[in-house]
């Protein structure tokens, strides 16, 4: 890029590709999702070190990410995108067990999971499908993209991982609704996803992904097995009542009556701890990063920009919403982390990663601008 | 081809449709996030107080604790019943860094065995790792004071102290405190029938005979509670508040410990029973059975082989002598008889009759012998008292007859529970028309009430039960349940009394019928010819009373008793009803001795011993002042 294009009142941030309201957004989320960890882990001093070396790695894979011009990632799309698919394959052979899932490949040095791969190249690999022609996509291209996502999602979904073949699924589907897909077949696909549910529940399903359904529709029905998980997170978000118990003071975390209280159910330690007004405050900082990566979606230069940057936001919204939806017992437990305050590696550099091709987008898109 | 189409695309359209398509996205996500809230609000505010009150069901765990045991203690204070230490050692596993090196350790120290690690492995596999398994339950003084000073060796093994009851004088008072002991099922059904699961939750034992079984509510006490906070663990985290129990209230018996030790130590070897009462409250004094055991054994649970012996034992050690045992009351019933007989006008003070040993109906062929086999001679009531004369009664009986003489009997309280407080309590037997037709189907024969006259034919009693219808005697037809508690005791050592509590009285129509029979009875101890002269004789105290012998096996007709010739366990009871002193009556008596023969020769010299025993402190007090005027 040249320098000399860049206005004059640009800022510091803007010349290191850093999007402030963005980056704000994520500090912010960052700490809530720190403060609420070092209650959930019981004040576990190691939890919180590790979480902070996450936490800067994430932030480095950002940084490099938003450092790399938009072009670059376009064509590099496909090829990220057949690796991917060729790796998934290569799990459903040779991976490693973690968890009675098969989600890990073993490369030597590192344990991948191919599948986080996967969730920013879907949605790169789709927008640099459909980009190619004029928009709104054709039935035909519709169809292809929804083929392109289909592969992936089903090879993920047998590991089993039904989480993230969720989140990749519709990272691939937001991409194609945000092209401009038009809303008759929108109709006649909701129709066929849906005589597809009861050939997924018969033939796609594990029995233990049925169980976590069957217990979501009737929880009480099995306290003390499967249920035990949604009713105790239940407890706790409703004991926290509009106040909360207070940091550090939340029973159902504290006295461990909740279970994944750090990683997947740490919603439910928040609600607890912070109450209902807690909660709102979480959620407007959400949809603030919702937002703000919408308005870099529409204001960026080209058709293959605004489909991933608009795809990567959505898909941070579903983040946010099954993990919600889950701990609140609205949705199946499905196993998705609250993004950027749930304990755990891989998939936070992978967020922070798809951050860093938004802030790409929104600063290079300016440079280019004019 | 691809530049040249995207060169026609019209770049403003695409981002406005993106637009579009991007704020719809955007409306979706808040109403999506809005669901999210809504129920979330639903959980948050709507069911708040539901969710909380879970939440608190969850963490908060309310712990009964259970209250201490009333003492008990004799009319001196002295403690009958105590709650002593019992010391367990107790190891919480997950405080413990190499378990097998210190379960080692610990058997050298002091002497665990195989078994009892054997045990502890057993119950550590259903226990959590923070709850305390116990290794040893009940440790000596010797191996509480040896880990004691090792203590700081063993981090994670603890010694623990609970109460358990202890009667320090053991088997001299088994029948009459009972005993405690761990809580069985029927005991729990029983308690929830009462009611009372909440107040036992934290119990493990239970009052199950005598004392102990009676007056359990008073014992028992009342549950405390401790609202702990809990994790998912059932760990205790911290205590939340306390409610302490209510111990159970100190009681105090009319027992006098020493009275009831000396009783034991007369009957030594003999079965057989002692009551002994203060006539003016018919509170219980002393009462022993014997042979007796160790209730001790039952509070921690007796062997099946100990239980099996003294459930098999001919002796019957089980049974509650004084109160279970049903005696033919024999010769000892004739001062109620005489009593009868004169208030019913069929015979006067003055009405003799010749006795020459036998009596025999009219047209009858049977005889009814005297136990003097030439009798007694010209005997009025009061001689015939005095000597035992059974012809005399016989005659009276037959005279009486069974229904007149059922009726009044039963109103002294024969054939009746005194209400004692016992739940081993038997109503013996008065026997009667309707008694017999229920029992055996037969009519009542004349020849039945013949011996009914000298206490024996169908009538049975209980020693408590003749030794109250002596106190209506002497009350002169006023009634006392005979009551083994006298009160509470309170905090300064003192007693509040618990009310006497009283049956219907006998009426009497004429008390110098009473007196003459009264008078009868002090001849037994003071008269020329009385049965128990020899056994009081030189008293320093003036009594009266009645001796008895009671047949266990009828001998046939023309033949005479010989104690040589029948088994041991069918000869005579001796029996003796007795009170002292004469005027200013205090203490009443009754004796039974079983299989051992007469009632002069046996049971008043046992009489005499008890009676000295109980005055032996006094000189003279209650000089001989004869008959009442």
């Amino acid at each position: 890029m040249n320098q000399t294009l860049t206005p004059n009142k640009t800022s510091l941030l803007h010349r290191i590709h850093i999007d402030g309201w963005l980056l704000l957004g994520l500090l912010a989320l960052m700490s809530v999702g720190l403060i609420t960890l070092y209650s959930a882990s019981g004040q576990d001093q190691g939890q919180m070190f590790r979480q902070l070396i996450r936490l800067g790695i994430s932030f480095v894979a950002m940084f490099v990410v938003a450092q790399i011009p938009t072009g670059a990632y376009r064509r590099l799309s496909p090829y990220a995108y057949v690796t991917g698919l060729l790796m998934l394959i290569a799990v459903l052979f040779f991976g490693d067990m973690g968890k009675g899932a098969q989600r890990w490949l073993d490369l030597g040095v590192v344990r991948f999971q191919p599948s986080e791969l996967m969730k920013l190249a879907v949605p790169m690999m789709v927008a640099w499908y459909i980009s190619k022609y004029t928009l709104p996509p054709t039935t035909i291209n519709v169809v292809i993209g929804f083929v392109l996502v289909a592969i992936p999602t089903v090879l993920i979904a047998r590991q089993p991982d039904l989480g993230t073949s969720l989140l990749i699924a519709s990272s691939g589907i937001f991409a194609i609704f945000l092209a401009g897909m038009r809303w008759r077949l929108i109709g006649v696909l909701a129709i066929l996803g849906g005589a597809f549910l009861p050939i997924m529940w018969f033939f796609l399903m594990k029995d233990y992904q049925k169980q976590r359904v069957l217990t979501f529709m009737n929880p009480e029905s099995d306290p003390l097995g499967a249920g035990y998980h949604i009713i105790q997170s239940k407890i706790a978000i409703g004991s926290g009542g509009m106040d909360g118990k207070g940091w550090l003071q939340g029973t159902q975390s504290q006295l461990e009556f909740l279970p994944e209280r750090h990683t997947d159910f740490i919603f439910s330690v928040f609600s607890e701890e912070f109450g209902l007004r807690g909660v709102i405050v979480l959620l407007i900082i959400y949809l603030c990063i919702i937002l703000r990566g919408l308005i870099i979606a529409s204001r960026a230069q080209d058709a293959y920009s605004r489909l991933l940057a608009g795809s990567i936001t959505l898909t941070f919204f579903v983040y946010v919403f099954v993990n919600m939806g889950m701990v609140s017992g609205i949705l199946p437990v499905v196993g998705v982390p609250l993004p950027l305050v749930s304990y755990g590696g891989t998939s936070m550099v992978t967020l922070m990663a798809g951050f860093g091709v938004l802030m790409s987008i929104a600063t290079q898109a300016r440079l280019m601008s004019r | 081809m691809q530049r040249k189409r995207q060169a026609i695309r019209d770049h403003a359209a695409e981002s406005n449709l993106f637009a579009r398509r991007a704020t719809i996205a955007f409306i979706i996500v808040v109403v999506v996030l809005g669901g999210v809230l809504r129920n979330l609000y639903s959980l948050q505010i709507e069911q708040f107080e539901d969710y909380q009150t879970r939440s608190n069901g969850n963490r908060i765990k309310v712990l009964p604790v259970a209250p201490n045991r009333g003492l008990i203690y004799d009319r001196n204070g002295v403690l009958l019943a105590e709650n002593k230490p019992v010391f367990s050692l107790e190891i919480i596993p997950e405080e413990v860094d190499d378990l097998d090196a210190m379960l080692l350790e610990l058997q050298q120290l002091i002497g665990i065995t195989q078994e009892e690690i054997e045990d502890f492995h057993d119950s550590l596999k259903r226990q959590r790792r923070f709850k305390p398994v116990s290794l040893r339950t009940q440790l000596s003084e010797e191996d509480v004071a040896r880990f004691s000073a090792n203590k700081h060796l063993y981090g994670g093994a603890r010694i623990e102290a609970r109460l358990a009851r202890h009667y320090p004088y053991g088997d001299a008072l088994t029948h009459l405190l009972g005993y405690v002991a761990r809580i069985n099922k029927k005991d729990l059904q029983k308690i929830v029938e009462a009611g009372q699961e909440a107040n036992y939750a934290a119990s493990h034992y239970i009052g199950k005979l005598g004392i102990e079984k009676y007056h359990e509510e008073i014992l028992h006490g009342s549950v405390g509670y401790q609202q702990v906070e809990v994790n998912n663990q059932g760990r205790i985290i911290r205590v939340l508040d306390v409610t302490p129990p209510v111990p159970g209230r100190d009681i105090v018996l009319n027992i006098d410990i020493e009275l009831q030790l000396e009783s034991q130590r007369i009957l030594n070897q003999t079965r057989g029973a002692i009551v002994l009462s203060d006539t003016r409250t018919g509170g219980v004094l002393a009462m022993y059975s014997n042979p007796s055991y160790d209730p001790n054994l039952f509070v921690h649970g007796i062997s099946r082989k100990n239980y099996a012996e003294l459930l098999n034992s001919p002796d019957r050690p089980l049974i509650n002598r004084a109160t279970q045992g049903q005696y033919p009351p024999a010769s000892t019933v004739k001062p109620h008889l005489g009593l009868l007989g004169l208030e019913e006008g069929i015979i006067s003070v003055d009405d003799t009759i010749s006795d020459r040993g036998r009596y025999q109906l009219p047209n009858v062929s049977h005889v009814w012998r005297d136990w003097k086999k030439i009798g007694h001679g010209e005997v009025n009531v009061a001689k015939a008292i005095e000597v035992s004369c059974d012809t005399f009664y016989y005659d009276l009986a037959y005279n009486l007859g069974i229904d007149k003489i059922s009726d009044a009997m039963y109103a002294f309280g024969f054939g009746d529970y005194t209400g004692i407080d016992l739940y081993e309590e038997s109503d013996a037997n008065m026997p009667s028309r309707g008694w017999k037709r229920a029992r055996f189907n037969q009519p009542w024969y004349v020849g039945d009430t013949i011996p009914v006259g000298i206490g024996q034919s169908y009538w049975t009693t209980t020693p408590i039960q003749l030794n109250h219808t002596i106190n209506t005697l002497i009350n002169r037809g006023e009634r006392y349940i005979p009551q083994i508690i006298r009160g509470y005791r309170e905090s300064d050592g003192s007693t509040s009394l618990i009310p006497l509590k009283t049956l219907q009285p006998v009426v009497i129509n004429n008390p110098e019928n009473l007196d003459i029979v009264l008078n009868a009875m002090h001849d037994v101890v003071s008269g020329s010819e009385g049965t128990a002269r020899n056994a009081f004789a030189g008293s320093h105290y003036d009594s009266a009373g009645k001796t008895g012998t009671a047949q266990l096996v009828a001998v046939a007709q023309g033949e005479d008793y010989d104690a040589e010739k029948i088994d041991e366990r069918h000869r005579d009871n001796a029996m003796y009803v007795g009170y002292a002193p004469f005027r200013n009556p205090e203490i009443s008596v009754t004796v039974v001795l079983e299989n051992v023969g007469g009632g002069s020769s046996n049971a008043a010299p046992v009489a005499r011993q008890i009676l000295d025993f109980y005055f032996k402190d006094r000189d003279q007090v209650y000089p001989v002042e004869g008959a009442i005027e």
